[in-house]
Formats: C-alpha cells, sequence, structure tokens
C-alpha cells in the first residue's frame, strides 16, 4: 500500500501538483488519469522517488520516504518495478540481457539461476523466442512486454506504469492490461497505472484518480466513474463520441 | 551566475560517480568494453594525425633553419621537443575530445532522452558510476596512446626529413637524442592524465543533465566539444607554468 498525504511539486514558478492525498492499494491496479499537463506524470515520478517533494509526504507499507537514508531508499527501489512509457530497454543489450539486468545487479544468483527466471517471466508475459533480440528488433507491443519482465523479475512489492498502452493498436493495448491485472493478482502488487486510454480505465480501473490542474478532482472505481457527476471527470472521460454513447445507454438502463 | 552553478553542478556529478559503486563483476565488463571503444578504437585516427603532423613540424622546421651555422641535427631536436611536449598531448587530446567525448555525450544524452537513465534511478542503481566510471577508468588508459603518438609523430619527422631531404638519417637522429630532458615525458604523461579525465567527465556532463530532444542531443554534444576543448587548454597552460615554468 502507499499512501500519499498533501504532495506539492513545482518548476520554478509552476506549481504542478498542488497537495494531492490518496491511497493506492495493495494487489489492486490503480489508475491515475487526466488530461495532459495535469500532472500525471510529475505525480508518478514523485511516486517513484524521482522528484524530490516540496511538501508532503509519501509511505510505502509504513515508510515515510524522505525519512530514509539514501541506503534505505535503494533498498526500497529495489522493490519497485517501472514500465516506461517509451519502454525504456537498454538499446546496447538483448532481451534477455536486459531482464536479467536488474537481478545480475543485485542477486548472487548464478547464470543458470537467472536464465532459469528470465526464462520464467520471458514465459509470463508470452515473450519466448526472443531471448536473443535486441529491442530495435522487436515491435512496439514486445518492447512493453519485455519492460513489463523486467519490472517484474525482482517480485516487486509496486509496479508503475506510465502510459503502457500508448502506440500501441487496441487489441494489444487490451492485452496488455490484461497482462498488468493478472500479474497485479498474481503477484499481489501494488500497480499504479498512468494513462489516459478509456478502455484501460473501464477494463482495469479497480481505483481511479482522476488529476485536474494539478489537483486531485475525483477518485473512484470503474463502476463509479459511470455514475459521477463531477462534471470535470464526464467531459474527460465521455469526451469521445463513442463513449458518450455508451454512458447514455448505461443511464437509460439504470432508469 | 550560470556558469557557477554549471561548475558547482559538475564537481558535484564527479563526487556522485565514485559513491554507490556498481558490483565490480559488471564493472570489469564495462570498463573493457569502454577500452575497446574510448581508446583501441581511436588508435587508428591517432597514429594517422600523429605521423603526419610529426613530418609537418619536420618539414617546417628545416624551412626556417636556413642558416648554414646552424646543425642540421636542430631539426630533430626541434621536431622531438614539438611532438614530446606540446602535438602528442595536447593536439591528440583536442582530437579525442571530436571523437570520443561527442560519443560519450549522445550516448549518455540518448540515454537520457530515452528514459533509460530514469530505468537505471528506479532500478536503485548509482547512474552515475554505471555510466561515467568506466570511461575514467578506461581513459587512464589514453597516456599509452599519447605515447604511441610520442614515437609515431618523431617517426614521422624522421621519415619526412630523409624522403624530403631536409636532413640526413644521422643527423637527425642525433638531434633526438640532443639534450633529453625524461622530465619533459613525465610533464606530457602528468598533461594527458588530466585531459583523459576532463575527455571523460565534461562530455558525460552536458549528456547526462541535458534536456531536450533528439535534436538537443546533437546540441549538446557540440556544446560539449567546444567546452572540452576551452577546459583543456586553459589547463594545457595553468599545467605547463605549474610544472615547467620559472
Amino acid at each position: 500500500m502507499i499512501e500519499v498525504s498533501n504532495v506539492h511539486k513545482s518548476f520554478g514558478d509552476t506549481h504542478v501538483l498542488k497537495g494531492i492525498t490518496t491511497c493506492f492499494d495493495q494487489g489492486k491496479t490503480n489508475l491515475i488519469i487526466g488530461q495532459s499537463g495535469s500532472g500525471k506524470t510529475v505525480f508518478l515520478k514523485c511516486l517513484l522517488g524521482l522528484f524530490e517533494l516540496e511538501e508532503g509526504s509519501i509511505c510505502y507499507s509504513g515508510q515515510v520516504y524522505s525519512e530514509l537514508s539514501s541506503g534505505e531508499r535503494r533498498d526500497l527501489r529495489q522493490e519497485m518495478g517501472m514500465v516506461f512509457q517509451g519502454s525504456a530497454l537498454f538499446d546496447s543489450m538483448t532481451v534477455e540481457e536486459n531482464v536479467m539486468f536488474p537481478m545480475d545487479m543485485f542477486t548472487k544468483k548464478s547464470k543458470g539461476e537467472l536464465r532459469d527466471r528470465v526464462d520464467e517471466v520471458l514465459q509470463r508475459v508470452n515473450l519466448i523466442d526472443a531471448h536473443k533480440k535486441y529491442p530495435s528488433e522487436i515491435s512496439g507491443g514486445m518492447q512493453k512486454r519485455v519492460a513489463i519482465a523486467r519490472a517484474i523479475v525482482m517480485n516487486p512489492k509496486y509496479l508503475f506504469c506510465d502510459e503502457p498502452n500508448s502506440g500501441l493498436d487496441p487489441k494489444t493495448a487490451i492485452l496488455m492490461d490484461n497482462l498488468i491485472q493478472e500479474i497485479t493478482q498474481e503477484y499481489n502488487i501494488t500497480t499504479i497505472i498512468n494513462t489516459h486510454d478509456m478502455n484501460s480505465v473501464m477494463e482495469i480501473g479497480e481505483k481511479i484518480i482522476f488529476l485536474k490542474n494539478g489537483y486531485k478532482e475525483w477518485e473512484g472505481t470503474n463502476k463509479e466513474i459511470f455514475k459521477t457527476d463531477n462534471k470535470a471527470v464526464t467531459d474527460f472521460v465521455y469526451s469521445s463520441e463513442l463513449f458518450k454513447k455508451v454512458r447514455q445507454m448505461y443511464i437509460e438502463e439504470r432508469n | 551566475m550560470g556558469y557557477i552553478a554549471a561548475i558547482g553542478k559538475y564537481f558535484l556529478m564527479v563526487w556522485e560517480v565514485f559513491r554507490k559503486p556498481t558490483k565490480w563483476r559488471i564493472m570489469r565488463s564495462l570498463i573493457l568494453k569502454e577500452i575497446d571503444e574510448l581508446v583501441f578504437g581511436s588508435m587508428g585516427i591517432i597514429i594517422f594525425i600523429a605521423f603526419f603532423i610529426g613530418g609537418v613540424v619536420t618539414i617546417q622546421t628545416a624551412l626556417n633553419l636556413t642558416s648554414p651555422f646552424l646543425p642540421k641535427s636542430l631539426i630533430g631536436f626541434a621536431t622531438r621537443q614539438s611532438v614530446i611536449l606540446e602535438f602528442a598531448p595536447t593536439f591528440t587530446s583536442i582530437i579525442m575530445v571530436g571523437k570520443v567525448g561527442s560519443y560519450i555525450t549522445s550516448s549518455i544524452g540518448t540515454m537520457r532522452v530515452t528514459e533509460q537513465i530514469d530505468a537505471l534511478e528506479v532500478m536503485g542503481v548509482n547512474s552515475l558510476n554505471y555510466l561515467v566510471f568506466p570511461k575514467i577508468i578506461a581513459m587512464l588508459l589514453f597516456p599509452f596512446a599519447v605515447a604511441i603518438a610520442m614515437y609515431v609523430g618523431v617517426l614521422g619527422g624522421w621519415v619526412a626529413a630523409v624522403v624530403g631531404d631536409y636532413a640526413p638519417s644521422g643527423e637527425f637522429i642525433k638531434g633526438l637524442q640532443m639534450e633529453f630532458i625524461p622530465f619533459h615525458v613525465t610533464y606530457a604523461f602528468i598533461k594527458t592524465l588530466v585531459f583523459a579525465f576532463i575527455i571523460a567527465t565534461v562530455p558525460s556532463y552536458h549528456g547526462f543533465y541535458m534536456k531536450g530532444g533528439a535534436l538537443e542531443v546533437g546540441k549538446a554534444s557540440t556544446t560539449a566539444f567546444v567546452w572540452t576543448s576551452v577546459v583543456i587548454i586553459i589547463l594545457n597552460y595553468v599545467l605547463t607554468q605549474l610544472l615547467l615554468g620559472q
């Protein structure tokens, strides 16, 4: 579980995060949504400890990040897995080396044990024949799956995903969502996904935080988002004609 | 004010490079890779340039020593001094800034743009140690490259002298051995070691702290080349004054 309390962050004169307080549950897929420029990525980077907070605190299963020593922060980061928007795979390494990297860096496992674990996680993300390929030789969807494999290879407690569906076709995006949700439940991870993909919101949004202009405007589940009367949320979620019709049908059905 | 802040940030970066070291087994392979990339990969261009620079120094010295009272051995002497004191250490370093420095800035800058550095940080890796430390260690071999450049430069001078008939071989070699001061070689190697550190760290600084996209990577490489060259030229003067000055 991650508890966020009154988080503020500015860059120069620009106040990006304005006192966000929320809680991300373990074993659930928690989604952060909002328009571009609403502060989603900055919030995610604050959660990862990549940005120092100006005010407020973030607490990881009882450990307040700002109170940890640099060694303890490093240990905590080894419990985090991150899937970046552009995958951020090391382009000079093969798929196998990319996935092996965190284990090779922080564990004393033998080469054989490392390979076995790599096989296991690559199989888990349905990538079997890509071990010796370089990131540039595989598709965007496969790169995302490698990034997920690298993020979960150390059995993290926390999984962060920054727009995991960007640049993917709708079918692959659904597969990716399902994969992340399965992994979250299977390993009982606290998963936080930064997205503006409405399919993801509807499919896997067990908890949704809506950010607007640096404030937390709304929070709830994917079921509650149908019912909400919050105008900012409805304007954002139902901005496409398709979703407007879906909501209309839902309201008519409810009445 | 901006320059002072940048200098401070550079020294903080250097401090961070030596903290939280990466596992030795991984670091060893990174160092070997960087030695191959930064030093061995530059040997061809260093040898090529050193040979021809040695030749040009010989020709220009010979053309300026027109008095019949001056012995031809002075051509060999002047070539040796020019190559050992200045051309091999400083000229080779500037070439390395162009070749190796821009490679360092663009490779680290690309990692920054594609969030690979963020990925390292999130994993708990000291990204500065992982990326910059192997380059510093690899560049410690740079004096060996400069030693080869000295030898090849003098050889180039000898070939130019003999082939161009500027000085007989015996006279040229006599000049090479004339009033040799071993400390001059030490001075050249001290300079080279300082330059090697600058070549590894200043371009890394520009790559690591760059902001923007692909276009900015190119701009950062150019800025890194300019600033690394400026620092080397200034340090060349300061070290010369400190080590050889009155």
